[in-house]
Formats: structure tokens, C-alpha cells, sequence
């Protein structure tokens, strides 16, 4: 029997010797090979005597089985060395830097404006918007802005050269115009996008937003000749200035995203609004910058009014049967208090330092689940 | 508008502090800008006596004191000539900022000898611009007396008038608005006459169209000196200089009444009359200010026997005016049209008192009251006597009575407030009440409706107690309120931002040059008064803004940059010449990189901005679009650039490289990739009755790729190749896409080899080798008919 022992023990030292795959494959084909050393012991069972057999056959198998096994346990071990040594070879730095990509930003203007559609598209406005370059009567007269009244130098218009009637363009002073364009419905040969938006086509009741570009000639810390505001329009038979007041007091609260904005009507004049108002709200200007609903000071935030008769009458609308209101926000002036953008010139000066730090990702839409930036 | 307290207590009968006066008007619609309150800016000064003064051991000029103080005895070293024993002055205590000098209290010895506060001069507290000595105070005030109260000083208040409140020029106006507002008792302004003691020597004369209405009256025997010190102190306190005391009544006037008046020296006008009538051509006249100004047809002048002496309601003239030694005054008070006064201001570029209030409206009907109470100062001050009024004209009708249903209050503002609270408002505002008729009173000629009338109860009871009532429910659209152009400008932010670009807001106008360069630059399109000249042009494109900026952030350090703008551009100035943009520009300066393949070309940036183009296309659900090259406007690389359209007439965007000569002429440094896209030229999507996407059929059976090698002419664009292939089958062909752009070796001259991976997906069963070779033919046979190519071999 000793035959076998020492043949178990050669070749499982062969076995457990063998460097690689192709050693380990010369082990298996001198062992189980078809003249291999086992494949020979098989081979003799065919000669042996029943009795032989009984005995010699199932050692032989058991050798048979066990070397086919350790050379399948080692050859496992040859690969997951393998393995390991390719995988080790492969070893990267990955404190090194991504592919360079640049950061997008949205404008924080831009995202204060969608921020504003968002709230008030919730209370059922709808979005109107009207052309930069306005005559004469939508920017001023229709909004009872008499002719050579000094009301209108208070607006510091930017004017375009007189036409061949001597009638000269303005760059609008404000977004009101869009208020005329809207209820008077007289935009049918214009294109589609001005004063579009109101559902019902501008047959009251309305109620409208209305964001865009306006001018005035005007350049200081707190003055550009371009900036943003938000007109906002309400008539219907019974709008009074009590839901003047809830609007905008609804609107500060959910767009500083604070419940406790405290916040003041004070009487004001605007020739397009009677009774005419402005709103502040209570801030603190003590430190170096302003921080909205702490302190005892006032900010002027809004100004407002009833449509004055006179402006409903020119649209078409009987003012003793229709009413409602108007507001108009300074879209930057309001995004630079609650982002607390300290100069308003920053805005448009497109510094790309400055709009990656100031500006808003993306995916930053306003949504009623997760807020508003 | 600036007041002090003590002059609107000469109307108000009230015992309000100046912040409950604050208070008050700001809830009232009186805007205070500014409140400038010396007794808190001198509110550690106080009065003090010297009981001892003695010269200081090592200083001629010092003496050192020994002062009675708010503090107890002090000593305190004196440089003032006039310190001595008994005076009464004011005092500083250690720690105190001294505003005239700038500096803060502290012990220090002077010469030797340690000061216990300081005694102060004029200058000192700024009341005065210079004095030499320490204040000589009154006797009879009490040690400790605050600075402010014994030197008289008061709060001077400023505040906002809005154009359509010109009788809140007058402290008159403000004391009536505030008792009405609950602040006091408004004392009577009436104005007692002062009959005529001889007739009117001077004839006046008015055209209607210059001046409506002119009184005047001659007043003998005057003496103009300086007018007593309660006058000059109220016209300091507002920031007016005093100069003589028929022209600081008239001053007076004016601040108090919202009543100008101008006084001529009656000794100096001609003719015997003073007519108001329009100016003449190539008139002109020297005014008070020195300066000497053409008058025009449409200027009230003023002028007797040798023509023009005032620019009437603005200014009066230099040949007239009274100085210290007029005796006989002549004295003017006229009510001019406010817009031809507002526009004489502005043909003159002057901005009197006087033309301010006329500009806005004084009251027509105190013209004649107003020349009785100027009467009745200049004879309290001036002495003399005066002539009976003489008036030309008549002033326009008074504002007419407005039907007022009081419910309207309720209606209009949602306060709840009784009738007769109603009434008490406005007559206390002096309106005239008679049951539903409310007559506006002739100074509130900004009131010609019932909304006005509300506006009045409404400021007056407090906006404080306005209701807040939210909107009622309104029916509204399902899925948003946004149209589809809106939500795109909104998405296409978004898809920018997310793609890698900042956005910039630039403004809608540049300068002219820039303009014509990218289409623009028309006459009509530019400002007759732009803020710099550099914006003086709306512009035709956002591009020129964003190569400025980006070459600017080049300038400072940042060359990498890419900006959008979400904007509009103006073709004209018809609202229909305004289109909503997004232009797109990289500069590509790209970081090394660590992993960039050694010699190998980098990609082309171009084409990372034509894909962020196609993506932003896409997300704004745009149709398919022809790339079409060598039509793009001037200002692209002719080579380089490109336009997407819809077809020849429906251009939605132009992209490629800015054309060098361009980026040179804007002095940017290139090169620069950009794009402009037209949103209102996209064509919105049909309206669907529901959101359903169409079903998607998938094919269980593999798809199949073919690759195919062309060889084309040099200058066939890829995508003339590509499409036929397409359309070869359109139920097998998934897609073509080109792969790889070869020319050199192995490729005949003029031409290069596109090489297409053609994707194939069987539909209703695996295809066989027969069936394959068959579509490799007719794409081969396609790609030949359409542009010539041939299978390389």
C-alpha cells in the first residue's frame, strides 16, 4: 500500500508547489492525464481479481478523487492570487481631480422672480407680460398721469427719438402699462406673448402678475437704469383694499419664509391707485446688513392702491361696477434683502465670482414641497 | 418740505413731542425723510455759570474757572477771551463729542493744570459757522438747563410731498392734516384785511392764457432792514437765508401758506403798470439769481413800461428788486398756471420755492387773502402805509361739488366707519359737507372723485385698521398658470444652468457702434437721453453683452466663462419688434488636465456647445431642425457657424464661433462660441386633450449594427450623408451616426472617409443574411444617389 501513500504524498507536493496555472496544469496531466500516474492505477483494475478489486479499487478512486480535488482547490488559489496581484497593480490615486466641469448658476433675480410667480400662481394669478419700448398713453396717460403733469418727471424716463407724428416711445417706467394692455383687450394684432396670461383673455374678473425689465435714467448704489418689477393686478366686483392688504401680507410672509414678518400700511400717492398706499415691513438696519422681521425700524416694500376710477374707465370698465387692485415689487430690491445682496450695480455687472456665490443651482425651482431656493 | 416744531404749533394747538408728530404724518401720508433733532445730537450740553474766573499760572491767554454745572463745581481751563466771573454759557461734561470741533472730552492737563469739562462757543455746538469767544447766555437761566432749549434749537423735521399735496407746502397744510388726524386743534387761519388807506396808483394788467389771476398793492414809506431775529431763526431753521425784511416776508409766506409773493421796488417800475402777459420772441431778462435768460412765447414774463422785470411765478428780476434803501414797495401775489409754470422751470432749468409751488398748484383762492396777511407783516415790520388791492383776472373755477354715497368708504376700502365720522374727516380737511354732496375746498384740487374721497377718510382713520381679507376663491386653470413661452424661458434657464452656464442679466441697451455691428443701430431705436453714451442703443442681440462680460472677467483674472441670458432683443419699437432670446456664449479656456491623452487633439468645444443647443432644444420640445452652414449672419465665423430653422423663413437659432474681427472690434479676446436662440419662433406643440405618451412598442429581437465607410467629397457636410440613410427604411433603421472623419493617407485627394454605424431593429422577426445584404445595398445605393458616396473599399 505504500505505493499509493507515496504517491498521494509526491503529487500533493507537486500540487501544492506548483507556481502557476500551467505547472499546475503539467501536475494534473502527469497525474490524471491520459498516461498520467493515476490514469495508469485505473487502468490496472480492469486485471485485478474480484477480491483485489473490492480492496484496491476504491483506494484507488479515493486517490483519484482526493488529487482532483486539491488541484481544483489550488487552482483556485493560483487565480484569486492572480487577482489580487492584478487588482493591486491597478491601484489608482483618487485624491486626483475630476474631469474640470463648470458650475451653473441661475441669476438671483431671475430665481427671486420664479419664487414670486410661485406664490402668487398659488392664489390664482396668472403671468402677463407687455413689450420694453411703451407709448406715451400706456405708460402714462392711461394711468392718469395727465399730460405735462409733474407726477411724470418724477419717473426719470428714458426716451426714444419723436416719430413722424411727434410722438415719442419711453422705455417703460414701470410694469403698469401691462395693467392697460390687459383690460383693454385690445392686443388681438399683436403677437401672442403680450398681455397674455389672464385665462379669461383680460375680461375681469382679473387677476395677474406681471414681471419684466423697466427703466428709469437713473444710476446710483441703490438705482440702476434697468431693473426688475412685479405688477400685480386684481378687479373683480367687491376687491377691496382689505384684500390688498391680506395678499400682500400673505405674499411677505410665505416669500421671507417666516411666519412673523411684521408689516405697515402707510398712506402714499400714486396717480394710477386711490386710495394709494406703500407697505413696509419691520427690519433691522443697526448691523451691516438689513435683517427683515427683527429690530423696530420700517422698510418701504411695495407700493399699492385701489384702481383709481379714472384708469378703469379708460380700459372700459365701469368703476362702479368693477374694483380691485394694484401693487408693483422691486423683483431685485427684494431678492437683494432676502439674500442679502449688498449692491444693487452687482446685478448686472456679471461677474462670474460673483454669480456662483449669489446665484442658485439649477434645481433650485421653487416647489411647494421643498420651498422656494 | 422742512418745518420745525414750534412753527407748525403757530397753527397746531397741541402738546405732541416732534416723534409723535412723526408718528402722525408718516400714518397720514406725509413721508418723513429726515428728522434733524439738535436736542438729542447736544443732548450733553447744558447751561453753566462761572462763579470764579482766574488766570492760569502758565498761560497768558487761559484762565482757569470755577463753574457751576449740571455736574456741581468744576474746574475747567478757559481760552475764551470773554470767560469771566458771572457769565452764563454753555457746558461740556468729559465724554462729551463736541460737533464743531470733532473731538471727544477727555482729562488732560492744560499748561499743567487738569480741565474738568469745557465751556463752549456757537461754533462749537454748530449753531453758528464761527464766533470768538464762549456763548454769552441770558441770566436767567437755571444751571443745567439743556443746551438745546436754552439756545432755542428744535427739531427740524423733512418730509416727502407728493405732487398731487402741494398745500403741505405750507406749514398751514400739515397743521390741518394732522388735527385732522387727531393731533391738536387747528388754530384759525383766517386773515384779517388791511384796508387801503389811498387808491391803487399802479395799473395791473393779466393775459388770461399767462397768468389767470394778479393782485397787487403799492405800500409807502417802508424801511427794508434786516427783519427781527424770531423771523430769521424760523428761516435758518428750514435752510433759507435770511436778506432783507420784505423779501424774508415773502419767504415766509411761502413756507407758511404755500403763498408766494414777490415784491418790487415800487421806485424802480416804469410806466405806471405791472402786466403779466406771454414772452416775446428775443426777450430776455437778468434775474436774481445774476444770471440772464432768454424768455419764449410760452413763459409768463412780467413786465412794465420797459418790458420784461420777472419771470412770472419762477423768478423776479434783477432791475427791480428792493434793496435796504426801497421806501415804496410794490407787492405782487398772482396764481400761475401750473404746467406753464412746471415748463417755464424746465425751458429756464430753474427750480425756485416759487416755482416749485406754482408748478404743483397753490390755492386760487388766497390770492387776495394772502396779499392781506403779506400786508399786515410788512406794515408790523417795515412800518409804511398801503394802497387799496388792485385784481386783474379772475382765478379758475373751484373744484366742483362729487357726488359721495358714504357706503362707498366701506366699499371701496373695507373699513367700517360711521357717517358721521365720515363728515368730521373731511370737514375738519375743509371740505364742505352737505349730505351727499361733498365740495372739495379750493386748495384740494387734486380731489375730482368719491375714490379721492375715501382715500381722505381712509388715510385720516388709520390704514392700521384696515381688514384683512383674504381673496375669494376663483376658478382657475387646471396644470399652471404659466403659458408654454413662459415655461420655456423658465426651463431654459433651468437646462442652462444645469449644462454648465451662469446666468448674467445685462442691459437691454449698448452702445450704437456695437448695436450696428450685430444688425442693429436704427435711428429709432436709440436714446435721446441715455444714462452714458456707451448706452445709448436698445439692442438687437444680448450677444454683444455677454462678449463684454466675458471679456471683462478675462480682464480680471477669469478667462474660463460661460453666461447666458434669458432676455430680449428689439428690432424695432412696435411691440411686435421685441423677441425673447437665450443667448449662450463660452469662452473656452478649459483647466489642464492631468488625464489628457499626450499629443492628442482635444475634442472641439464647439461641439459641446452645439450639444448643450440641442438639449436646451430639446427640453423646450422644439421639432427636428435643418442645420444649414454658410448663411449665418456677419458676425459668426463663416467657417464655423451655423443656423437651425424650421425651413428659409423660420430661423430659430444661429450658434458657432464669433467671427474674430468681431470679438477684436468689441476688443474681447477669442476665440468665443456662442449661441442665439429665438423662443418666440419656436412653434408651440398641438394642445392635447390628455397627457397620454403614445404606446411604446418594443421589439423582443435584437437590434444589429452595420458599419459602412464612405468616401465623399471633402465638403459634404456629414448630415447630407446621413439623412438619406435614415430614410432608407424607416421601420428598420433605428439610427445613423457617424463615427469616425478620416482624410490623408489611404484617401484620395478632395475627398474623406465618414464612416456610419448604422443601427438595424428587426420588427416582426430575425432578418435573414439574404435580407440584410439587401438594405446594406440600398443604403449604399442611398448614400450614392444623395451625395455621390462611395463604399470605400
Amino acid at each position: 500500500m505504500t505505493d499509493l501513500t507515496k504517491l498521494e504524498a509526491d503529487l500533493s507536493a507537486l500540487i501544492a508547489a506548483a507556481p502557476d496555472a500551467a505547472a499546475l496544469e503539467a501536475v494534473r496531466d502527469a497525474a490524471l492525464g491520459k498516461s498520467g500516474s493515476i490514469s495508469d492505477l485505473l487502468k490496472t483494475r480492469g486485471a485485478m481479481s474480484p477480491d483485489e478489486r473490492r480492496e484496491r479499487g476504491p483506494l484507488i478512486n479515493g486517490l483519484r478523487d482526493r488529487i482532483g480535488a486539491a488541484i481544483a482547490e489550488r487552482k483556485a488559489e493560483l487565480e484569486a492570487g492572480e487577482l489580487d496581484a492584478r487588482l493591486a497593480a491597478e491601484h489608482v490615486d483618487l485624491t486626483l481631480p475630476p474631469p474640470p466641469e463648470r458650475r451653473g448658476r441661475v441669476h438671483p433675480t431671475m430665481q427671486v422672480q420664479d419664487e414670486m410667480i410661485a406664490i402668487f400662481a398659488e392664489m390664482g394669478f396668472g403671468l402677463a407680460e407687455g413689450p420694453d419700448i411703451e407709448d406715451d398713453f400706456h405708460n402714462f396717460t392711461a394711468l392718469n398721469f395727465p399730460p405735462k403733469h409733474p407726477a411724470r418727471e418724477m419717473h426719470d424716463t428714458f426716451w426714444l427719438p419723436q416719430d413722424e407724428h411727434g410722438e415719442r416711445k419711453v422705455l417703460r417706467t414701470h410694469t403698469s402699462p401691462v395693467q392697460i394692455r390687459t383690460m383693454q383687450r385690445t392686443n388681438q394684432a399683436l403677437p401672442g406673448w403680450i398681455a397674455n396670461g389672464p385665462p379669461n383673455g383680460g375680461e375681469p374678473p382679473i387677476r395677474i402678475i406681471v414681471p419684466g425689465r423697466t427703466y428709469r435714467s437713473d444710476s446710483d448704489a441703490t438705482h440702476t437704469p434697468m431693473f426688475h418689477q412685479l405688477e400685480g393686478l386684481v378687479i373683480d366686483r367687491a376687491i377691496h383694499m382689505g384684500h390688498l392688504k391680506w395678499t400682500l401680507e400673505t405674499f411677505i410672509a410665505r416669500y421671507f419664509e417666516t411666519p412673523l414678518v411684521e408689516t405697515r400700511f402707510r398712506p402714499h400717492h400714486f396717480p394710477f391707485t386711490e386710495p394709494s398706499a406703500e407697505m413696509d415691513v419691520k427690519c433691522d438696519r443697526s448691523g451691516a446688513d438689513i435683517k427683515i422681521g427683527q429690530g423696530d425700524d420700517w422698510m418701504e416694500i411695495v407700493g399699492c392702491g385701489m384702481v383709481h376710477p379714472n384708469v378703469l374707465r379708460t380700459c372700459g370698465l365701469d368703476p362702479d361696477v368693477w374694483q380691485g387692485f394694484a401693487f408693483g415689487f422691486g423683483i431685485d430690491r427684494l431678492g437683494m434683502l432676502k439674500y442679502g445682496v449688498p449692491d444693487l450695480r452687482d446685478m448686472f455687472a456679471s461677474d462670474v465670482r460673483w454669480l456662483d456665490h449669489y446665484g442658485f443651482s439649477a434645481f433650485a425651482a421653487p416647489n411647494p414641497a421643498t420651498g422656494l431656493s | 418740505m422742512k418745518f420745525t416744531l414750534s412753527w407748525l404749533k403757530q397753527h397746531l394747538d397741541t402738546t405732541a413731542t416732534a416723534g409723535e408728530v412723526v408718528a402722525a404724518m408718516t400714518m397720514a401720508g406725509l413721508e418723513v425723510e429726515h428728522v434733524d433733532d439738535p436736542a438729542s445730537q447736544l443732548a450733553a450740553f447744558s447751561v453753566a455759570r462761572i462763579v470764579e474766573a482766574r488766570q492760569h499760572p502758565n498761560a497768558d491767554r487761559l484762565r482757569v474757572c470755577q463753574v457751576d454745572t449740571v455736574d456741581g463745581r468744576k474746574e475747567i481751563v478757559c481760552g475764551a477771551p470773554n470767560a469771566r466771573a458771572g457769565l452764563t454759557t454753555i457746558y461740556a461734561p468729559l465724554g462729551a463729542f463736541v460737533p464743531g470741533s470733532g473731538i471727544t472730552l477727555e482729562a488732560r492737563p492744560v499748561r499743567g493744570v487738569v480741565s474738568n469739562g469745557m465751556l463752549c462757543s456757537a461754533a462749537e455746538l454748530r449753531t453758528a459757522s464761527e464766533s470768538d469767544g464762549v456763548l454769552e447766555l441770558d441770566d436767567s437761566l437755571s444751571v443745567g438747563t439743556p443746551a438745546a432749549m436754552a439756545l432755542g434749537l428744535e427739531a427740524v423735521i423733512d418730509f416727502e410731498v407728493t405732487p398731487n399735496r402741494p398745500d403741505w407746502l405750507g406749514v398751514v397744510g400739515i397743521a390741518r392734516d394732522l388735527a385732522a388726524a387727531g393731533l391738536g386743534r387747528l388754530k384759525d387761519p383766517a386773515v384779517a384785511p388791511v384796508p387801503g388807506k389811498f387808491p391803487a396808483t399802479i395799473e395791473i394788467r393779466v393775459d388770461g392764457d399767462a397768468c389767470p389771476v394778479f393782485a397787487g398793492r403799492l405800500i409807502r414809506g417802508v424801511t427794508n432792514a434786516a427783519s427781527p431775529a424770531w423771523l430769521q431763526q424760523r428761516l435758518l431753521a428750514v435752510g433759507l437765508r435770511p436778506i432783507s425784511a420784505l423779501v424774508d416776508v415773502t419767504n415766509l409766506m411761502s413756507y407758511d401758506r404755500c403763498r408766494p409773493l414777490h415784491v418790487y421796488d415800487a421806485a424802480r417800475l416804469t410806466g405806471g403798470f405791472v402786466e403779466a402777459r406771454l414772452g416775446r420772441e428775443g426777450e430776455t431778462l437778468e434775474a436774481l439769481d445774476g444770471k440772464t435768460y432768454a424768455v419764449t412765447p410760452e413763459i409768463c414774463v412780467i413786465a412794465d413800461g420797459s418790458g420784461a422785470i420777472g419771470l412770472g411765478g419762477v423768478m423776479g428780476g434783477e432791475s427791480t428788486k428792493v434793496s435796504e434803501t426801497t421806501t415804496d414797495v410794490f407787492v405782487e401775489c398772482a396764481w400761475f398756471d401750473p404746467i406753464r409754470t412746471a415748463q417755464a422751470g424746465r425751458t429756464l432749468g430753474i427750480t425756485s420755492d416759487a416755482q416749485y409751488r406754482f408748478a404743483r398748484g397753490v390755492d386760487p383762492e388766497f390770492v387776495v387773502p394772502g396779499l392781506e396777511l403779506a400786508t399786515r407783516l410788512i406794515l408790523d415790520l417795515c412800518g409804511g402805509e398801503a394802497s387799496e388791492i388792485r385784481v386783474a383776472g379772475a382765478p379758475p373755477a373751484p373744484p366742483a361739488a362729487v357726488e359721495f354715497d358714504h357706503a362707498y368708504v366701506q366699499k371701496l376700502s373695507g373699513l367700517t366707519v360711521a357717517d358721521a365720522r365720515i363728515d368730521a374727516i373731511l370737514t375738519d380737511l375743509g371740505f364742505a359737507v352737505h349730505g351727499e354732496m361733498v365740495t372739495p375746498p379750493s386748495w384740494r384740487r387734486d380731489v375730482d372723485g368719491k375714490a379721492d374721497l375715501v382715500e381722505e377718510v381712509a388715510r385720516i382713520e388709520g390704514f392700521a385698521a384696515l381688514p384683512s381679507t383674504p381673496l375669494p376663491e376663483m376658478p382657475r386653470p387646471v396644470g399652471g398658470v404659466l403659458t408654454v413661452r413662459q415655461t420655456r424661458m423658465r426651463t431654459a434657464r433651468r437646462v442652462m444652468a444645469a449644462r454648465g452656464y451662469a446666468e448674467a442679466v445685462t442691459w437691454s441697451f449698448m452702445r450704437t457702434a456695437w448695436a450696428k455691428l450685430f444688425g442693429g443701430g436704427d435711428e429709432k431705436l436709440r436714446l435721446s437721453n441715455p444714462i452714458a453714451s456707451d448706452l445709448d442703443c436698445m439692442r438687437p442681440s444680448a450677444l454683444p453683452n455677454l462678449i463684454e462680460a466675458a471679456a471683462r472677467n478675462s480682464r480680471q483674472g477669469f478667462p474660463d466663462v460661460a453666461l447666458f441670458e434669458v432676455g430680449p432683443i428689439f428690432r424695432g419699437d412696435r411691440p411686435q419688434d421685441q423677441a425673447s432670446v437665450v443667448a449662450a456664449l463660452i469662452a473656452p479656456h478649459p483647466p489642464r488636465r492631468w488625464d489628457a491623452v499626450q499629443d492628442a487633439v482635444p475634442a472641439d468645444p464647439l461641439f459641446v456647445l452645439k450639444a448643450d443647443l440641442m438639449a436646451l432644444l430639446d427640453e423646450m420640445g422644439a421639432p427636428p431642425l435643418q442645420v444649414v452652414q454658410g448663411q449665418a449672419s456677419a458676425w459668426w465665423h463663416p467657417g464655423r457657424s451655423a443656423r437651425l430653422q424650421l425651413g428659409p423663413k423660420t430661423v430659430i437659432a444661429e450658434f458657432g464661433e464669433l467671427h474674430p474681427a468681431i470679438l477684436k472690434a468689441l476688443d474681447a479676446d477669442g476665440p468665443m462660441l456662442a449661441f442665439e436662440l429665438n423662443l418666440d419662433a419656436i412653434p408651440e406643440p398641438k394642445r392635447k386633450p390628455t397627457k397620454t405618451k403614445p404606446a411604446l412598442a418594443l421589439s423582443a429581437l435584437m437590434p444589429l449594427t452595420r458599419d459602412f465607410a464612405f468616401l465623399v467629397a471633402v465638403d459634404t457636410p456629414a448630415g447630407d450623408l446621413v439623412r438619406p440613410i435614415l430614410g432608407v427604411d424607416k421601420s428598420l433603421i433605428a439610427g445613423a451616426r457617424v463615427f469616425d472623419v478620416y482624410q490623408g493617407k489611404g484617401v484620395p485627394e478632395g475627398q474623406k472617409s465618414v464612416a456610419v454605424e448604422v443601427t438595424v431593429q428587426p420588427v416582426e422577426k430575425t432578418l435573414t443574411d439574404a435580407e440584410i445584404e439587401s438594405l446594406s445595398a440600398r443604403i449604399v445605393a442611398a448614400a450614392d444617389k444623395a451625395v455621390g458616396a462611395k463604399l470605400r473599399s
